[in-house]
């Protein structure tokens, strides 16, 4: 494959994963960020943005943690407990970083670091990147990263809307924003197949 | 004997509450994404609830037993540790014993390490009670959840297939797949509810229907508050005539 070729693959997979296989509207990962914090569009870009960053960057530190580590070492059913502690130490570290170089995006953004060690999408990647080679995994990473970011603004953009309009009682909040998704989820369908 | 009685009642409170009064499901909203995901058959989301349940209940023990060893500075992590050891046991006994499950279940299987339900049972109960009770709240919560995602996989594919298939995933049970919308030529299924959006769309209408109930309980509350105050204050009130009369009867008295 020339070069052209491998970054035109890279860049359909990048877009494959973020809208066709949409991490929340379709491989259900991140449900709950996406329910959760998707009130006010402020929240949902900060924890967005901080979903991105750190998915990123468990990917890359995890690939070869599994391919030169554990593979060799015969340990490979041991992915999960090391995934999860990679990814709690990693989060743990950012946001240590993140507050001595940064002070103001430490006050925008640290309050999501905690939540993201819970967060499924990223184990989720990780997880799916075991059967992936290194240029697809970091497709995979990117593209469910930055999916998860549109979607959840998005969705909050319009969950802004919905407190403003005057649904039934016991529909409000919750049941409502569930149906918008149940129509963002429809629409992402309309791509199927768009990307072999 | 009385002790007796009022710890029997607690024991019972602590094993049913998690499944219907605070179902960490329809109620408190934990768990959202293996609800949604593995949702599409009733055996998957039976395989699930039972995976499941045994991931809690066997963290939700080890938890309580070692809570005067785990220090409190490294507690979360040590949490996550000994769920993450039990989804891999899960994860490899399904592995080795029900393949169609394992596979059919994918990556959700190593997700249940960052379920909310079970770090939230070993932080919220498990860290601060006995084995027995927390064995006991551990198996209500298990149930609450393998109830609520059987029954919105139930909705599911009888809505998204028209049948209901057994034996599929649990092979050593006989294979029987019940048509419920498919009958003489006739497909009443709507595809759809087989989709990611129809997971929604069912769950967006259970919460609603709960809605009901919640906001009806909280009207009957609310009434019953006011009902309350009101007396209170008529009772109030009539006391401080009562007391009026005495002094305007004490003074006529010694008017006289």
């Amino acid at each position: 494959m020339s070069a052209t070729n491998v970054v035109t693959a890279f860049i359909l997979a990048v877009f494959s994963y973020m809208l066709i296989n949409n991490v929340v509207l379709t491989r259900f990962y991140g449900i709950c960020p996406y329910l959760g914090v998707s009130t006010k569009v402020k929240s949902s870009v900060g924890m967005g943005v901080a979903v991105v960053f750190v998915i990123c960057l468990a990917a890359l530190v995890c690939y070869p943690i599994y391919h030169f580590v554990l593979i060799p070492a015969g340990l490979g059913f041991l992915d999960t407990i090391v995934y999860i502690l990679v990814i709690a130490s990693l989060v743990q570290l950012v946001g240590l970083f993140i507050k001595k170089y940064s002070p103001s995006l430490y006050k925008s953004l640290g309050i999501y670091l905690p939540l993201i060690t819970t967060n499924c999408a990223v184990l989720g990647v990780v997880q799916e990147n075991n059967a992936l080679d290194f240029g697809m995994s970091m497709a995979n990473a990117l593209g469910t990263s930055l999916g998860f970011l549109v979607m959840i603004v998005l969705f909050s953009t319009i969950r802004e809307r919905l407190n403003a309009y005057d649904a039934p009682k016991n529909w409000k909040g919750l049941p409502i924003a569930l149906i918008t998704a149940a129509i963002m989820a429809m629409a992402i369908m309309g791509l199927t197949g768009m990307i072999a | 004997m009385a002790t007796n009685t009022i710890a029997r009642s607690q024991h019972k409170e602590n094993f049913l509450n998690p499944i219907w009064k605070a179902n960490p499901l329809f109620i408190l909203l934990l768990g959202t994404c293996p609800a949604l995901g593995v949702t599409t058959t009733v055996e998957n989301a039976i395989g699930m609830g039972i995976l499941f349940t045994f991931v809690l209940v066997g963290s939700s023990v080890l938890v309580s037993l070692l809570r005067k060893i785990i220090p409190e500075e490294i507690e979360t992590p040590a949490f996550i540790l000994i769920i993450a050891t039990f989804v891999t046991i899960v994860k490899m006994l399904s592995e080795a014993f029900l393949p169609e499950l394992y596979s059919g279940l994918g990556v959700f299987i190593s997700l249940l390490v960052v379920n909310c339900i079970v770090l939230g049972r070993a932080e919220a109960f498990a860290k601060k009670n006995g084995v027995l009770d927390s064995l006991l709240d551990a198996l209500g919560n298990g149930v609450g959840y393998l109830l609520a995602i059987t029954s919105i996989a139930l909705i599911r594919e009888i809505l998204g297939t028209g049948t209901i298939t057994f034996g599929a995933v649990f092979t050593f049970l006989p294979k029987i797949v019940l048509p419920i919308l498919k009958f003489d030529g006739v497909d009443l299924s709507i595809p759809l509810f087989a989709k990611p959006a129809g997971a929604f769309i069912v769950f967006g209408v259970i919460e609603a229907i709960i809605g009901v109930f919640t906001l009806r309980k909280a009207e009957k509350e609310a009434a019953a508050k006011r009902e309350a105050i009101l007396a209170a204050q008529k009772a109030k009130a009539a006391a401080l005539a009562a007391e009026k009369a005495k002094t305007a009867e004490a003074a006529g008295k010694e008017d006289k």
